[in-house]
């Protein structure tokens, strides 16, 4: 009964997309980083002063806040998620830092309460995510609502000026001449990418963005993973929430509003699918630095403020589109 | 219906093929996976464009450039994955693209329903318009869709593996409709993997190797020319197959899995059966008979209503997944894309998400230790060594089913679960994958299989439990089983001559409670 069957070979055939000549296998590595190199040499034509160390130093550190709540807004939307509520984390955040420093609390112990509060605010998230299994959209324009709604109690509506904040180095210092708010941002990614490319963790991640049935049956904890990614999304805004009040030095209820539009604009450009289980953290940076690059070279260029938000949406299109063309290729590939 | 020809110059899949099919005739295309059917279909029904060659309908040519223009052309397809609104009612899937409606703007329900059930009666089909259609079974929505299909004056209708998600009554229903088709002067092109069907329904057969049509025959040639079953599988993997299934059968050692008047949601149980160390198992019975939802209460991935599962002696709880894969429990489940694999992710991660615990210290990837390892199995495995960093998306489906296999081998199970182990999988990886099955036994584990394909079932098995209604109604020494005995288990027609007859030990396991 036993015949042992020699079969041929089981060839594998690679498809368009993961061939190492095919547009969508250098698209999915080069392509955004192409689309920022012709971007900064558009630039360095049209803007003046663009391409001074003031000014890439000046992008850097605009560009660190939403880059910072870009990176957590990644993990999140690689599991097939959304964060709603990372701009009134940023607010929470700040105010509670600037709250906590202003009634004594040491400086270290101030900014990681700021930051503490972020992860808790996306650890409520993750329950309603997780256990009770609510859509993410809802849930985080919910907690968006109320955790505005939160800050501006906390301050009965009125901003709180701090000229003295004890960590305002952490919005205006710099370390060897780098803005601390990009030496946070550098750390942030660092931790993320080792923590997405390197840890059991990481691969839960994209396993559980690209197939949360098939994780589940693989033996991973998806509710737990779920729960960790909204946590470390309110982490990075709760980030972001100190650095904004240290550069404003002050705590503003009204800070970070319509950040989360951005954030997500960066993911998406950097190539994340809003599907989920696809996409690189290190991607998400760069998306964050053509919107920041963009804005700066649109104001050193004196273009009108209505008309660089019109640039920038047809940009992020754009950018988009391209992403949807390799997509296109994958397909019938 | 005229001739096709066309060609793929640049990507080669598809090389000068010439195909055509006649008016009233059921023309049969074989092959294994990514041997260029699929794309044969794409072209025509205007997916894809050839780079070469012509298509023509009736005698004149034509250029389709998208699925509209075949429609139009008269080409109409059933694709494997159904193309229903499950929220609509059966009426308006049937008048999507047409509604009928009055004034220009308001939707004529009333006409809608009055044309539903005329294209419905046009197929002997009998069902209420008004249902949504995702509350009938796959076999009544294909049905649907071939209404519409007939309605819209289709000349060719492409059947793309109909009956893979059908029970065996839904499956001699769609063969009757076929045939009426047929009759009516339609030219039907049926790809299938499964030869019974192709031997009740095809007048030719026409066989694809790597992009090229290596043959047509005739099913009614007799004498010299007549057709085999084993001319075709030869065709298909371009070499002889002596026997498909590769089993040494065995007793078993000491009983692995032993499971008691276990229950579950839906009428499932109680069922009761155990599994010995080193035996194969098979769980064979009709669509909805309920072995799926008995593997998936085992493994911890449905919620439990009664009875006791214990492995090697030991309670298995099984909260979840998790806890039956640290127990020793293995589960390859009934949909691999849906419910196993990680599409865009590499084959190593796919080999490797449930067994990241053993190459990590405190949380951290060991990188070459994971990669060694995932190599060993994939070469057990008889898949390419470079296709560790493919995105599992790449592969054919006997490649992706090896790569759930793979991850399964990495947790070293006692008790191995496998549903439909070959579904959608080429003739050449079936082999294989049976193969590696009795491999797995021969080590000791325990393996449990259902597959809906009985031969298959029979071929591989030392026993078989059949089950019908949630519950098991027989049990069976492979040895002494034959495809009809079990099936009348399965269908619960069964006369008391034949049972005596094979000595089947039939125990019916619901009608003792």
């Amino acid at each position: 009964m036993s015949t042992t069957v020699d079969t041929a070979d089981s060839t594998v055939v690679p498809s368009d997309s993961t061939r190492r000549n095919g547009f969508g296998y250098w698209w999915d590595r080069v392509g955004i980083l192409l689309v920022l190199v012709l971007l900064v040499l558009l630039m360095a034509v049209l803007a003046p002063n663009f391409l001074s160390v003031s000014n890439g130093v000046n992008v850097a550190r605009s560009v660190s806040i939403n880059a910072i709540l870009a990176a957590g807004m990644t993990l999140v939307i690689l599991t097939g998620g959304i964060d709603l509520s990372v701009g009134s984390i940023l607010a929470v955040s700040g105010v509670t830092g600037v709250l906590l420093w202003t009634n004594g609390v040491p400086t270290p112990l101030a900014l990681i309460g700021g930051i503490l509060v972020g992860a808790l605010a996306g650890a409520v998230n993750g329950v309603f995510v997780a256990r009770f299994a609510l859509p993410a959209f809802i849930v985080t324009l919910g907690s968006m609502t109320y955790l505005r709604g939160l800050s501006y109690s906390l301050l009965d509506g009125q901003p709180l000026v701090a000229t003295e904040l004890g960590y305002r180095g952490v919005g205006n210092g710099s370390v060897a001449g780098i803005p601390q708010p990009v030496v946070l941002m550098v750390i942030v990614y660092a931790v993320l990418w080792f923590v997405l490319e390197r840890t059991r963790f990481g691969r839960h991640v994209y396993a559980v963005g690209g197939n949360s049935e098939g994780a589940r049956l693989a033996g991973i904890n998806v509710k737990r993973v779920l729960m960790t990614v909204y946590m470390i999304g309110g982490a990075t805004a709760g980030v972001a929430g100190v650095i904004f009040s240290a550069r404003v030095l002050s705590a503003q209820p009204t800070a970070g509003s319509g950040y989360e539009l951005d954030a997500i604009a960066a993911v998406v450009l950097g190539g994340t699918a809003l599907a989920g289980g696809r996409g690189r953290i290190l991607g998400t940076l760069i998306g964050a630095v053509i919107i920041g690059v963009l804005s700066n070279g649109l104001v050193l260029m004196n273009v009108p403020f209505f008309y660089q938000l019109i640039i920038k949406g047809v940009v992020i299109i754009l950018a988009i589109g391209l992403d949807s063309l390799k997509r296109l290729g994958r397909t019938s590939g | 219906m005229s001739g096709i020809s066309k060609r793929f110059g640049a990507t080669r899949a598809l090389s000068d093929v010439s195909f055509d099919v006649r008016p009233g005739e059921v023309h049969a295309l074989m092959g294994e996976n990514g041997a260029g059917k699929s794309t044969l279909m794409k072209i025509i029904s205007g997916n894809y464009q050839p780079d070469t060659g012509t298509i023509g309908i009736g005698g004149s040519p034509v250029v389709l450039t998208s699925p509209r223009d075949a429609m139009a052309a008269g080409v109409a397809i059933i694709h494997q994955e159904l193309n229903t609104i499950p929220e609509m009612t059966v009426a308006e899937n049937l008048a999507t693209g047409a509604e009928p409606t009055r004034f220009g703007v308001l939707l004529d329900r009333r006409a809608m329903r009055q044309q539903a059930q005329e294209k419905l009666a046009r197929v002997g089909a009998d069902i209420d318009p008004d249902r949504p259609i995702g509350r009938l079974s796959v076999g009544m929505q294909q049905v649907v869709e071939i209404a519409r299909a007939v309605a819209e004056d289709a000349k060719v209708l492409v059947l793309d593996e109909p009956t893979a998600s059908l029970s065996k009554s839904e499956s001699e229903h769609l063969f009757r409709l076929i045939r009426t088709m047929r009759e009516a002067g339609m030219g039907l092109i049926y790809i299938s993997h499964r030869m019974e069907e192709v031997w009740e329904l095809a007048d030719r057969v026409t066989v694809f190797r790597d992009g090229k049509l290596i043959g047509t025959r005739d099913m009614h040639a007799q004498g010299a020319d007549q057709v085999t079953p084993d001319d075709i599988v030869k065709m298909m993997v371009g070499r002889e197959i002596s026997d498909l299934y590769t089993h040494d059968r065995r007793g078993g050692g000491d009983v692995r899995l032993s499971v008691r008047e276990l229950t579950g949601p839906g009428g499932i149980g109680p069922v009761s059966f155990d599994v010995r160390a080193g035996e194969i198992v098979g769980m064979v019975g009709l669509i909805g008979a309920g072995r799926t939802e008995v593997a998936r209460l085992v493994y911890g991935a449905d919620r439990r209503t009664g009875g006791v599962v214990e492995l090697d002696g030991r309670p298995l709880e099984a909260r979840g997944p998790a806890d039956a894969i640290r127990a020793g429990v293995g589960l390859l489940p009934e949909s691999r894309k849906d419910q196993a694999l990680f599409l865009d992710m590499s084959v190593r991660d796919n080999v490797s998400v449930s067994t990241l615990g053993d190459y990590t210290s405190g949380g951290v990837l060991r990188g070459r230790r994971l990669l060694s390892a995932v190599r060993g199995v994939m070469q057990q495995l008889k898949v390419r060594a470079n296709a560790v960093d493919l995105e599992s998306r790449a592969l054919s489906g006997g490649n992706q089913q090896k790569v759930v296999l793979g991850r399964l081998l990495l947790q070293k199970p006692r008790l191995l679960i496998l549903d439909e182990p070959t579904r959608g999988v080429d003739i050449g990886a079936k082999s294989e994958i049976y193969t590696i099955i009795d491999e797995i036994a021969a080590t000791g584990t325990a393996v449990l299989v259902i597959s809906s394909d009985l031969p298959e079932a029979l071929g591989i098995s030392d026993r078989l439990l059949v089950m019908r209604g949630g519950r098991i109604v027989a049990e069976v020494p492979a040895a002494e089983a034959s495809e009809e005995s079990v099936m009348q288990h399965a269908t619960g027609v069964h006369t008391p001559s034949t049972s005596t007859g094979d000595r089947d030990r039939a125990h019916d396991a619901g009608a003792r409670r």
